[in-house]
Protein backbone atom coordinates (compact mmCIF):
# COMPACT_ATOMS: atom_id res chain seq x y z
CA UNK A 1 0.00 0.00 0.00
CA UNK A 2 1.06 3.40 -1.18
CA UNK A 3 0.65 6.99 -1.95
CA UNK A 4 2.16 6.79 -5.51
CA UNK A 5 -0.94 7.19 -7.17
CA UNK A 6 -1.31 10.57 -5.90
CA UNK A 7 2.38 11.57 -5.86
CA UNK A 8 1.44 13.84 -9.30
CA UNK A 9 -2.31 14.21 -8.64
CA UNK A 10 -1.58 16.14 -5.39
CA UNK A 11 -5.14 15.64 -4.26
CA UNK A 12 -5.78 16.69 -0.89
CA UNK A 13 -7.33 15.07 2.23
CA UNK A 14 -7.86 15.87 5.88
CA UNK A 15 -9.75 13.25 8.33
CA UNK A 16 -12.42 13.77 11.11
CA UNK A 17 -11.69 11.92 14.13
CA UNK A 18 -14.94 10.04 14.95
CA UNK A 19 -15.82 11.03 19.11
CA UNK A 20 -16.33 7.63 19.38
CA UNK A 21 -13.26 5.78 18.51
CA UNK A 22 -10.91 8.62 19.72
CA UNK A 23 -12.42 10.87 22.49
CA UNK A 24 -14.56 8.36 24.13
CA UNK A 25 -12.64 5.05 23.28
CA UNK A 26 -9.18 4.66 22.85
CA UNK A 27 -7.53 8.25 22.62
CA UNK A 28 -4.97 9.97 21.12
CA UNK A 29 -3.26 6.42 20.29
CA UNK A 30 -5.89 5.57 17.65
CA UNK A 31 -5.87 9.19 16.19
CA UNK A 32 -2.34 8.46 15.46
CA UNK A 33 -2.68 5.36 13.79
CA UNK A 34 -5.59 6.65 11.91
CA UNK A 35 -3.14 9.22 10.62
CA UNK A 36 -0.43 6.46 9.91
CA UNK A 37 -3.03 4.99 7.73
CA UNK A 38 -4.10 8.12 6.18
CA UNK A 39 -0.80 9.45 5.14
CA UNK A 40 0.47 5.89 3.88
CA UNK A 41 -2.18 5.86 1.55
CA UNK A 42 -2.58 9.84 -0.13
CA UNK A 43 0.51 10.95 0.95
CA UNK A 44 1.88 12.64 3.91
CA UNK A 45 2.61 15.87 1.68
CA UNK A 46 -0.94 15.91 1.05
CA UNK A 47 -2.56 14.81 4.21
CA UNK A 48 -4.05 18.50 6.30
CA UNK A 49 -4.89 18.07 9.67
CA UNK A 50 -7.71 20.20 10.86
CA UNK A 51 -7.88 22.28 14.02
CA UNK A 52 -8.73 21.38 16.76
CA UNK A 53 -8.15 17.47 16.32
CA UNK A 54 -7.70 14.49 17.97
CA UNK A 55 -9.33 13.63 21.51
CA UNK A 56 -10.10 17.93 21.59
CA UNK A 57 -11.78 17.27 17.79
CA UNK A 58 -15.18 18.56 17.65
CA UNK A 59 -18.12 16.23 17.20
CA UNK A 60 -19.51 16.78 13.35
CA UNK A 61 -23.46 16.42 14.79
CA UNK A 62 -24.09 13.34 13.17
CA UNK A 63 -23.80 11.47 16.41
CA UNK A 64 -26.52 10.68 19.30
CA UNK A 65 -28.79 9.83 16.59
CA UNK A 66 -29.39 13.59 16.04
CA UNK A 67 -29.45 12.44 12.39
CA UNK A 68 -32.72 10.50 13.28
CA UNK A 69 -34.21 13.04 15.95
CA UNK A 70 -36.00 14.96 13.61
CA UNK A 71 -34.47 18.25 13.85
CA UNK A 72 -32.68 18.89 10.79
CA UNK A 73 -31.72 22.94 11.00
CA UNK A 74 -30.54 22.29 14.61
CA UNK A 75 -28.38 19.46 13.42
CA UNK A 76 -27.15 21.99 10.57
CA UNK A 77 -26.28 24.84 12.83
CA UNK A 78 -24.77 22.19 15.21
CA UNK A 79 -22.79 21.05 12.11
CA UNK A 80 -21.29 24.55 11.39
CA UNK A 81 -18.22 24.41 13.41
CA UNK A 82 -17.30 21.23 11.85
CA UNK A 83 -18.51 22.65 8.19
CA UNK A 84 -15.93 25.55 8.50
CA UNK A 85 -13.05 23.11 10.27
CA UNK A 86 -13.17 21.60 6.91
CA UNK A 87 -13.18 23.81 4.52
CA UNK A 88 -10.58 26.06 6.34
CA UNK A 89 -8.40 22.94 5.38
CA UNK A 90 -8.87 23.55 2.15
CA UNK A 91 -8.83 19.76 1.50
CA UNK A 92 -10.34 18.26 -1.16
CA UNK A 93 -11.36 15.75 0.65
CA UNK A 94 -13.01 14.39 4.25
CA UNK A 95 -11.97 11.12 5.13
CA UNK A 96 -14.95 10.22 7.79
CA UNK A 97 -14.26 6.53 9.37
CA UNK A 98 -17.41 6.47 10.87
CA UNK A 99 -20.93 6.11 9.76
CA UNK A 100 -22.63 9.26 11.36
CA UNK A 101 -19.87 11.52 10.59
CA UNK A 102 -20.14 10.39 7.10
CA UNK A 103 -23.69 11.04 6.64
CA UNK A 104 -24.00 14.14 8.30
CA UNK A 105 -20.19 15.96 6.74
CA UNK A 106 -21.94 14.99 3.43
CA UNK A 107 -25.17 16.06 3.98
CA UNK A 108 -23.30 19.39 5.47
CA UNK A 109 -21.17 20.02 2.68
CA UNK A 110 -24.24 19.92 0.09
CA UNK A 111 -26.14 22.42 2.90
CA UNK A 112 -23.86 24.73 2.74
CA UNK A 113 -22.28 24.27 -0.34
CA UNK A 114 -18.90 22.97 0.37
CA UNK A 115 -16.37 21.60 -2.61
CA UNK A 116 -15.25 19.23 -0.19
CA UNK A 117 -16.26 15.35 -0.51
CA UNK A 118 -16.40 13.16 2.02
CA UNK A 119 -15.21 9.15 1.97
CA UNK A 120 -14.82 6.13 3.80
CA UNK A 121 -11.15 5.02 4.64
CA UNK A 122 -11.69 1.59 3.24
CA UNK A 123 -12.57 3.47 -0.23
CA UNK A 124 -9.30 5.06 -0.12
CA UNK A 125 -7.76 2.00 0.85
CA UNK A 126 -8.36 -0.38 -1.92
CA UNK A 127 -7.67 2.80 -4.57
CA UNK A 128 -4.53 3.30 -2.88
CA UNK A 129 -4.19 -0.85 -3.72
CA UNK A 130 -5.42 -0.47 -7.16
CA UNK A 131 -8.69 -2.65 -6.55
CA UNK A 132 -11.30 -0.31 -6.40
CA UNK A 133 -14.03 -1.43 -8.58
CA UNK A 134 -15.98 1.11 -10.48
CA UNK A 135 -19.19 0.62 -8.59
CA UNK A 136 -17.49 1.29 -5.30
CA UNK A 137 -16.80 5.24 -6.32
CA UNK A 138 -20.18 6.72 -5.28
CA UNK A 139 -18.59 9.61 -2.90
CA UNK A 140 -15.39 10.03 -5.11
CA UNK A 141 -15.40 12.65 -6.97
CA UNK A 142 -14.84 14.01 -10.51
CA UNK A 143 -11.07 14.12 -10.00
CA UNK A 144 -10.62 10.06 -8.77
CA UNK A 145 -13.58 8.70 -10.40
CA UNK A 146 -11.12 6.94 -13.19
CA UNK A 147 -8.01 6.90 -10.59
CA UNK A 148 -6.08 3.50 -10.12
CA UNK A 149 -9.02 1.59 -11.36
CA UNK A 150 -9.03 -2.28 -11.09
CA UNK A 151 -8.74 -3.68 -14.52
CA UNK B 1 -29.51 46.60 38.94
CA UNK B 2 -32.94 46.46 40.63
CA UNK B 3 -33.59 42.59 39.78
CA UNK B 4 -35.10 40.35 42.22
CA UNK B 5 -33.31 37.97 44.05
CA UNK B 6 -35.27 34.15 43.05
CA UNK B 7 -35.80 31.90 45.78
CA UNK B 8 -36.13 28.48 44.22
CA UNK B 9 -38.72 26.48 47.02
CA UNK B 10 -37.14 23.07 46.72
CA UNK B 11 -39.00 20.34 48.33
CA UNK B 12 -37.31 17.27 50.57
CA UNK B 13 -37.59 14.86 47.58
CA UNK B 14 -34.10 14.14 45.88
CA UNK B 15 -34.07 16.08 43.00
CA UNK B 16 -33.57 14.86 39.33
CA UNK B 17 -29.89 15.66 39.42
CA UNK B 18 -29.78 13.93 42.79
CA UNK B 19 -30.98 10.71 41.54
CA UNK B 20 -28.47 10.90 38.46
CA UNK B 21 -25.80 11.18 41.03
CA UNK B 22 -26.46 7.84 42.74
CA UNK B 23 -26.18 6.38 39.26
CA UNK B 24 -23.15 7.61 38.52
CA UNK B 25 -19.59 6.54 39.72
CA UNK B 26 -18.71 9.78 41.88
CA UNK B 27 -21.64 10.93 41.07
CA UNK B 28 -20.43 12.25 37.65
CA UNK B 29 -18.92 15.30 39.74
CA UNK B 30 -22.01 16.86 39.00
CA UNK B 31 -21.88 19.36 42.39
CA UNK B 32 -18.28 19.96 41.64
CA UNK B 33 -19.38 22.48 38.85
CA UNK B 34 -17.18 25.77 39.00
CA UNK B 35 -19.45 27.44 36.35
CA UNK B 36 -16.26 28.29 34.54
CA UNK B 37 -18.09 28.06 31.02
CA UNK B 38 -15.73 25.81 29.42
CA UNK B 39 -18.07 23.11 28.82
CA UNK B 40 -20.10 25.39 27.09
CA UNK B 41 -17.81 27.66 24.91
CA UNK B 42 -16.62 24.15 23.22
CA UNK B 43 -19.56 23.12 22.80
CA UNK B 44 -21.46 23.15 18.99
CA UNK B 45 -24.96 22.48 20.60
CA UNK B 46 -24.60 26.05 22.52
CA UNK B 47 -27.36 28.25 21.61
CA UNK B 48 -29.73 25.69 20.25
CA UNK B 49 -33.18 25.86 22.42
CA UNK B 50 -31.64 28.87 24.50
CA UNK B 51 -29.61 25.96 26.10
CA UNK B 52 -26.08 25.52 26.51
CA UNK B 53 -24.16 22.78 28.58
CA UNK B 54 -23.59 24.84 31.72
CA UNK B 55 -26.98 26.11 32.16
CA UNK B 56 -28.47 22.54 31.70
CA UNK B 57 -26.55 21.59 34.70
CA UNK B 58 -27.15 24.94 36.76
CA UNK B 59 -30.35 24.08 36.26
CA UNK B 60 -30.44 20.48 37.43
CA UNK B 61 -28.29 21.62 39.97
CA UNK B 62 -31.13 24.15 40.67
CA UNK B 63 -34.10 21.48 41.02
CA UNK B 64 -35.32 23.22 38.46
CA UNK B 65 -36.42 19.90 37.16
CA UNK B 66 -39.27 20.54 34.54
CA UNK B 67 -37.10 22.59 32.18
CA UNK B 68 -34.21 19.90 32.25
CA UNK B 69 -36.47 16.97 31.83
CA UNK B 70 -38.79 19.35 29.09
CA UNK B 71 -36.20 20.67 26.86
CA UNK B 72 -35.93 19.46 23.68
CA UNK B 73 -31.90 20.35 23.93
CA UNK B 74 -31.16 16.73 25.41
CA UNK B 75 -31.87 15.34 22.09
CA UNK B 76 -29.18 17.89 20.29
CA UNK B 77 -26.28 17.50 22.37
CA UNK B 78 -24.85 14.35 20.82
CA UNK B 79 -23.12 13.22 24.13
CA UNK B 80 -20.14 13.48 22.78
CA UNK B 81 -17.90 14.03 26.00
CA UNK B 82 -15.88 17.25 24.50
CA UNK B 83 -17.47 19.04 27.28
CA UNK B 84 -15.97 16.52 29.79
CA UNK B 85 -12.97 16.41 28.25
CA UNK B 86 -12.50 20.52 28.48
CA UNK B 87 -14.22 20.53 32.29
CA UNK B 88 -11.34 21.15 35.21
CA UNK B 89 -13.95 18.96 37.50
CA UNK B 90 -14.46 16.02 34.97
CA UNK B 91 -18.44 16.83 35.00
CA UNK B 92 -20.56 14.34 33.04
CA UNK B 93 -23.24 16.53 31.62
CA UNK B 94 -23.72 13.92 28.89
CA UNK B 95 -24.53 11.48 31.26
CA UNK B 96 -26.72 13.79 32.70
CA UNK B 97 -28.39 14.00 29.57
CA UNK B 98 -28.78 10.59 28.81
CA UNK B 99 -30.54 10.31 31.76
CA UNK B 100 -33.12 13.00 30.77
CA UNK B 101 -33.44 10.93 27.79
CA UNK B 102 -34.27 7.83 29.26
CA UNK B 103 -36.99 9.97 31.20
CA UNK B 104 -38.77 10.99 28.37
CA UNK B 105 -42.29 8.97 27.89
CA UNK B 106 -41.57 6.69 24.65
CA UNK B 107 -44.40 7.68 22.82
CA UNK B 108 -42.89 11.69 23.25
CA UNK B 109 -38.80 10.53 22.26
CA UNK B 110 -38.20 11.61 18.64
CA UNK B 111 -40.04 9.04 16.33
CA UNK B 112 -37.17 8.54 14.24
CA UNK B 113 -34.88 7.41 17.17
CA UNK B 114 -37.57 5.12 18.78
CA UNK B 115 -38.92 3.54 15.78
CA UNK B 116 -35.62 2.38 14.70
CA UNK B 117 -34.63 1.10 18.45
CA UNK B 118 -37.61 -0.72 18.50
CA UNK B 119 -37.60 -2.19 14.67
CA UNK B 120 -34.22 -4.18 15.68
CA UNK B 121 -36.77 -6.52 17.27
CA UNK B 122 -38.67 -7.43 14.38
CA UNK B 123 -35.62 -9.89 13.29
CA UNK B 124 -33.04 -11.33 14.95
CA UNK B 125 -30.91 -9.37 12.46
CA UNK B 126 -31.11 -6.67 14.73
CA UNK B 127 -31.22 -4.12 11.70
CA UNK B 128 -33.29 -0.95 12.41
CA UNK B 129 -34.16 -0.73 8.96
CA UNK B 130 -35.80 -4.21 9.40
CA UNK B 131 -33.66 -5.90 7.01
CA UNK B 132 -34.34 -9.63 7.45
CA UNK B 133 -32.09 -12.62 7.29
CA UNK B 134 -33.12 -13.73 3.77
CA UNK B 135 -32.60 -10.38 2.86
CA UNK B 136 -29.31 -9.68 4.14
CA UNK B 137 -27.99 -13.63 2.49
CA UNK B 138 -29.43 -12.16 -0.52
CA UNK B 139 -27.67 -9.28 -0.72
CA UNK B 140 -24.42 -10.28 0.39
CA UNK B 141 -23.94 -13.12 -2.21
CA UNK B 142 -25.52 -11.53 -4.86
CA UNK B 143 -23.33 -8.80 -4.31
CA UNK B 144 -20.20 -11.06 -4.24
CA UNK B 145 -21.29 -12.65 -6.99
CA UNK B 146 -20.89 -9.92 -9.06
CA UNK B 147 -17.87 -8.93 -8.15
CA UNK B 148 -16.11 -12.48 -8.86
CA UNK B 149 -17.99 -12.05 -12.45
CA UNK B 150 -16.68 -8.46 -13.11
CA UNK B 151 -13.43 -7.60 -11.31
CA UNK B 152 -10.52 -9.62 -12.34
CA UNK B 153 -8.29 -10.85 -9.10
CA UNK B 154 -11.20 -11.04 -6.77
CA UNK B 155 -12.84 -14.71 -9.19
CA UNK B 156 -12.62 -16.44 -5.56
CA UNK B 157 -14.04 -13.55 -3.31
CA UNK B 158 -15.94 -14.87 -0.43
CA UNK B 159 -18.23 -13.27 1.80
CA UNK B 160 -18.85 -15.69 4.39
CA UNK B 161 -21.78 -16.39 6.24
CA UNK B 162 -22.30 -18.30 9.31
CA UNK B 163 -18.55 -19.71 9.39
CA UNK B 164 -18.58 -21.68 12.18
CA UNK B 165 -15.21 -21.03 14.56
CA UNK B 166 -13.63 -18.01 12.11
CA UNK B 167 -11.70 -15.54 14.41
CA UNK B 168 -13.62 -12.27 13.49
CA UNK B 169 -17.13 -11.61 13.04
CA UNK B 170 -18.23 -8.40 11.13
CA UNK B 171 -21.22 -6.87 11.76
CA UNK B 172 -22.37 -3.94 9.31
CA UNK B 173 -24.38 -0.92 9.28
CA UNK B 174 -27.90 -1.92 7.70
CA UNK B 175 -27.32 1.12 5.32
CA UNK B 176 -25.17 -0.68 3.25
CA UNK B 177 -27.06 -3.84 2.39
CA UNK B 178 -30.77 -1.76 2.26
CA UNK B 179 -29.35 1.29 0.36
CA UNK B 180 -25.48 0.84 -0.80
CA UNK B 181 -24.93 -2.53 -1.29
CA UNK B 182 -21.43 -1.89 -3.53
CA UNK B 183 -20.46 0.29 -0.37
CA UNK B 184 -19.18 -3.36 1.49
CA UNK B 185 -17.32 -4.51 -1.51
CA UNK B 186 -13.97 -2.69 -0.24
CA UNK B 187 -14.08 -4.22 2.74
CA UNK B 188 -14.25 -7.61 1.85
CA UNK B 189 -11.63 -7.21 -0.40
CA UNK B 190 -9.21 -5.69 2.08
CA UNK B 191 -10.12 -8.88 4.42
CA UNK B 192 -9.39 -10.75 1.53
CA UNK B 193 -6.31 -9.40 0.66
CA UNK B 194 -4.75 -9.78 4.30
CA UNK B 195 -5.94 -13.72 4.61
CA UNK B 196 -8.20 -12.85 7.26
CA UNK B 197 -10.14 -15.59 8.85
CA UNK B 198 -13.74 -13.97 8.94
CA UNK B 199 -17.74 -14.48 8.27
CA UNK B 200 -20.52 -12.09 8.75
CA UNK B 201 -23.68 -13.88 10.44
CA UNK B 202 -27.33 -13.97 9.80
CA UNK B 203 -28.73 -13.05 13.16
CA UNK B 204 -26.99 -9.97 15.02
CA UNK B 205 -25.40 -8.72 11.99
CA UNK B 206 -26.55 -4.96 11.93
CA UNK B 207 -23.90 -2.66 13.81
CA UNK B 208 -26.23 -0.18 14.61
CA UNK B 209 -28.28 -0.06 18.34
CA UNK B 210 -30.81 3.02 18.35
CA UNK B 211 -31.88 2.23 21.88
CA UNK B 212 -28.76 3.60 23.29
CA UNK B 213 -30.06 6.76 21.70
CA UNK B 214 -33.35 6.46 23.21
CA UNK B 215 -31.73 5.72 26.69
CA UNK B 216 -33.93 2.93 26.77
CA UNK B 217 -31.65 0.46 28.92
CA UNK B 218 -33.74 -2.64 28.71
CA UNK B 219 -33.77 -2.48 25.28
CA UNK B 220 -29.98 -1.78 24.61
CA UNK B 221 -29.00 -4.65 26.28
CA UNK B 222 -31.51 -6.91 24.91
CA UNK B 223 -30.39 -5.45 21.63
CA UNK B 224 -26.05 -6.13 22.61
CA UNK B 225 -27.26 -9.68 23.94
CA UNK B 226 -28.48 -10.71 20.77
CA UNK B 227 -25.23 -9.79 18.90
CA UNK B 228 -23.45 -11.59 21.69
CA UNK B 229 -25.55 -14.38 21.68
CA UNK B 230 -24.76 -14.66 17.60
CA UNK B 231 -20.89 -14.29 18.11
CA UNK B 232 -20.88 -17.10 20.79
CA UNK B 233 -23.24 -19.21 18.67
CA UNK B 234 -20.15 -19.28 15.57
CA UNK B 235 -17.34 -19.87 18.18
CA UNK B 236 -16.15 -16.53 17.02
CA UNK B 237 -13.19 -14.55 18.88
CA UNK B 238 -13.45 -11.33 17.98
CA UNK B 239 -16.35 -9.18 16.88
CA UNK B 240 -15.26 -6.15 14.55
CA UNK B 241 -17.40 -3.55 14.79
CA UNK B 242 -16.42 -1.58 11.81
CA UNK B 243 -17.78 1.92 12.49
Amino acid sequence: MNSDWNKDLKVTFTVQDPCQLVRKSLGDPIAEDLRFVVKAVVGEENFIDMTPNRSNNFCCGGGGGFLQSGFPEARRYYGRIKFEQIDQTGADYCITPCHNCHAQIHDMKEHYGGKYHSVHLWTLICLSLGILGENERTYLGPDLAEVNMLS
Amino acid sequence: MASQVIEIKRSKEKTFKDQVMDLLPEGGNLNACLTCGLCSSGCPASGLENMDPRKFLRLAVLGLDDEVLNSNWAWMCTMCQRCIYACPMKIDIPALVFNVRNRWPKENQPKGIRGSCEMAFKNETCSAMGATEEDWRFVVEDVAEEVRDTQPGFENLQAPMDKKGAHFFLNQNSREPVTEPDEMVPMWKILDLVGADWTYGSKGWAAENYCLFCADTEMWEKNVRIKAKAVDDLACKVLLNTE
